[in-house]
């Protein structure tokens, strides 16, 4: 119905407006063009001619000499992609172990940070005093440089510092943090009595896909890496917590009053009413902390430079120290092409998910309506088709 | 008589569901501040720690980690701070964050306002780029980058420290989005009277855009004062160290050995003076420009 007049509208200023209208348009077209090319140009140059380029040298065996884009630069096809996803050795080991890592880093940081950020801005979102000293304790540290972090969580985190010391006052012997690599799955199995983490099972030892075995998959992240998953939680919970409590603000007043009088409790409130509200709020973060956390760098540059024993490598930082130390650019390309597509894959997969729950959900509601509709108009239906 | 009598009657068994209720909401609103002021000490802690130790001696620092009074009170740690290049990468990174911020505010305001306004051919096409080139996770684009600057000839040159960092599809995004909120009518009026597009941008439009313009210049500011892996690719001369790559190298170079935490710590706490600044001066642009930011997902 409203669409009606708005082109009724459209066609009776456009003949009025004719005469400089050619003359003004092509200027638009020009000025269109001029406004967009400075940046269409950098993100070209910057950013699409690079991707490009790294794909050719992904196939290719440059070592860092000269320019890839010469006859002397061997064209090698898949192979740097076989080296690091098919081919048993040590390159293939190397990069499934920091696939593994990461893949436990995403497992515990997404949750983790996603559940505070939420907590923290339902308990701010109620009457509270002192709430911008609080909302902005939280955020601070996500405008603050990831190296100024890290230098202070090295300090916090040292064998002798103030974490230890902090877990010494209740009488717990703290773990020498960033240099200890045993993983928490393996203590924790072990702390149960399920295995001896000292002289694991050969059921799990013995075989495993991809060039590690179940026991090397399953280990869990290390101690080290446990240490980087809190710095990266405490970093970016405020962040996300922000935009939980702009989306609470829109949560309808009326329909929370409305559940409080049909004395729903807090909890029954939330889930009802809140939680909904949140929906699109809580597919955002957790696809934002999925594609942050899939990329982490700076803090193992800073921090651990992928030590102990590699349990804090990563694909991105791997994928560096490939290109800018061993000089192997094309498997380093490669790498940093595979985790594009895991990080595309992911995200496509999440939003799959979580779209199809919405869709089902929808699905449902419409039936039950129709149901209920039907039921109630049968009589009034039979009695129209007659 | 009755009616007087009967009200109290019918309105004892009502009085007591408020009240639990209310204590109830005053045992949720304590154990709320409980868990405010939990996660407060966890949040503010460390950042008092760095504080005190940097004003430590070496060995106050390692062997009273907790403590919150330094002994003895020394300014030892900045003193050996401004002995290495830490000056020489307060200014880079001063230029650098100038040059990028100014280039991403202004560029991305006008192609976002060219997106948002003014029709022409190719207009729908650069947008659709615009949002895939958003989807492109940075750390990706590490090895891909050093490619092109080693291709151009600009590697290891000032300008391959800035430049990069000016292509900002995000800030288009921002300012696209903003300037759609806005009435044309203004504008429209102002091209009228015979305007150019450009007049009318300058000095129509962008004084209208002031706020986006502040949250896209404090963003901008932040995330290139901020920046690190960009600049680990881009250069390698340490006439060209910026804050966080020189900081960076005095816990990984060879000054990393050994435990000279007031000077890391006094380091970190010097570089994020500027952001905290800004930060505390513009807060609610930050809020602001969170969330906007967070539409583009």
């Amino acid at each position: 119905m409203t669409a009606v007049p708005a082109p009724a509208g459209g066609l009776r200023t456009r003949p009025r407006r004719e005469p400089g209208r050619s003359s003004a348009r092509a200027g638009q077209g020009r000025a269109g063009w001029a406004f967009t090319a400075p940046q269409v140009v950098l993100i070209g140059l910057f950013v699409l001619v690079p991707i490009l380029m790294a794909f050719w040298v992904s196939l290719t065996d440059w070592r860092g000499r000269g320019s890839p884009f010469t006859g002397q630069v061997g064209f090698v096809g898949f192979d740097n992609y076989a080296t690091i996803l098919t081919e048993p050795g040590l390159a293939r080991q190397d990069f499934m172990t920091a696939l593994r890592n990461n893949a436990w880093y995403v497992l515990l940081v997404v949750p983790l940070q996603t559940a505070i950020a939420l907590g923290l801005a339902l308990v701010l979102n109620s009457r509270i005093r002192a709430k911008g000293f609080f909302r902005t304790a939280f955020y601070f540290p996500t405008v603050t440089s990831s190296v100024a972090i890290s230098l202070v969580f090295i300090f916090l985190f040292t064998g002798g510092g103030a974490v230890n010391g902090l877990l010494g006052l209740v009488g717990i012997d703290g773990p020498n943090w960033f240099s200890d690599s045993r993983g928490l799955v393996h203590l924790l199995g072990d702390g149960l009595g399920l295995w001896d983490a000292a002289n694991p099972p050969a059921a799990l030892t013995d075989g495993g896909p991809l060039g590690l075995s179940w026991w090397d998959w399953l280990s869990g992240p290390s101690i080290a890496l446990a240490a980087l998953i809190l710095l990266v939680v405490w970093t970016s919970a405020g962040g996300y917590m922000l935009m939980f409590l702009a989306a609470l603000q829109d949560v309808p007043n009326d329909v929370r009053e409305a559940a409080v009088m049909d004395g729903a409790n807090a909890w029954q409130r939330f889930r009802a009413v809140t939680l909904p509200a949140l929906r699109p709020t809580l597919f955002l973060v957790t696809t934002l902390g999925l594609i942050g956390t899939w990329q982490v760098f700076d803090q193992v540059y800073l921090i651990s430079q992928g030590n102990p024993a590699k349990t804090t490598l990563t694909p991105a930082y791997l994928s560096y120290t490939s290109a800018f130390e061993t000089g192997q650019w094309g498997r380093a390309a490669a790498m940093s092409f595979v985790l594009f597509a895991i990080i595309i894959v992911l995200t496509s997969l999440q939003r799959f998910l979580m779209r199809d729950k919405d869709a089902a959900a929808e699905k449902k509601a419409v039936r039950a309506a129709q149901r209920a509709r039907a039921a109630s108009s049968k009589t009034t239906f039979f009695q129209a088709g007659r | 008589m009755t009616t007087t009598l009967e009200t109290p009657v019918a309105e004892t068994p009502a009085t007591p569901p408020p009240r639990t209720r209310r204590t109830g909401q005053q045992v949720g609103r304590f154990l709320a501040y409980v868990v405010l002021v939990f996660f407060a000490i966890v949040y503010l802690y460390p950042f008092l720690i760095q504080i005190v130790t940097s004003f430590k001696t070496d060995t106050d620092a390692t062997n009273t980690p907790l403590s919150l009074l330094p002994d003895p009170v020394t300014t030892a740690a900045f003193s050996r701070l401004f002995d290495t290049d830490f000056l020489l990468w307060g200014f880079n990174s001063v230029w650098v964050s100038v040059l990028v911020t100014v280039g991403r505010v202004f560029l991305c305001s006008l192609a976002g306002y060219a997106l948002a306004r003014l029709r022409f051919r190719g207009r729908s096409a650069i947008f659709t780029a615009v949002l895939a080139v958003m989807a492109v996770p940075g750390v990706v684009l590490l090895i891909p980058k050093f490619l092109v600057l080693n291709q151009l000839g600009i590697y290891d040159t000032p300008v391959a420290l800035f430049l990069p960092l000016v292509a900002d599809a995000a800030g288009i995004f921002i300012m696209k989005q903003f300037f759609e909120s806005v009435p044309a009518s203004i504008e429209e009026a102002a091209r009228i009277d015979g305007a150019g597009t450009f007049r009318v941008f300058w000095s129509v439009v962008l004084p209208m855009a002031r706020p986006a313009l502040i949250t896209l210049t404090i963003l901008s500011f932040q995330a290139s004062w901020n920046e690190l892996p960009h600049f680990i690719v881009a250069s390698q001369d340490r006439d060209l160290y910026t804050l966080t790559k020189g900081v960076a190298t005095l816990t990984t170079g060879q000054l990393g050995s050994g435990n000279q935490f007031p000077l890391t710590l006094g380091a970190a706490l010097l570089m994020t003076i500027p952001v905290a600044v800004v930060f505390f001066v513009f807060q609610r642009y930050f809020v602001g420009g969170a969330n906007e930011g967070a539409v583009k997902g």
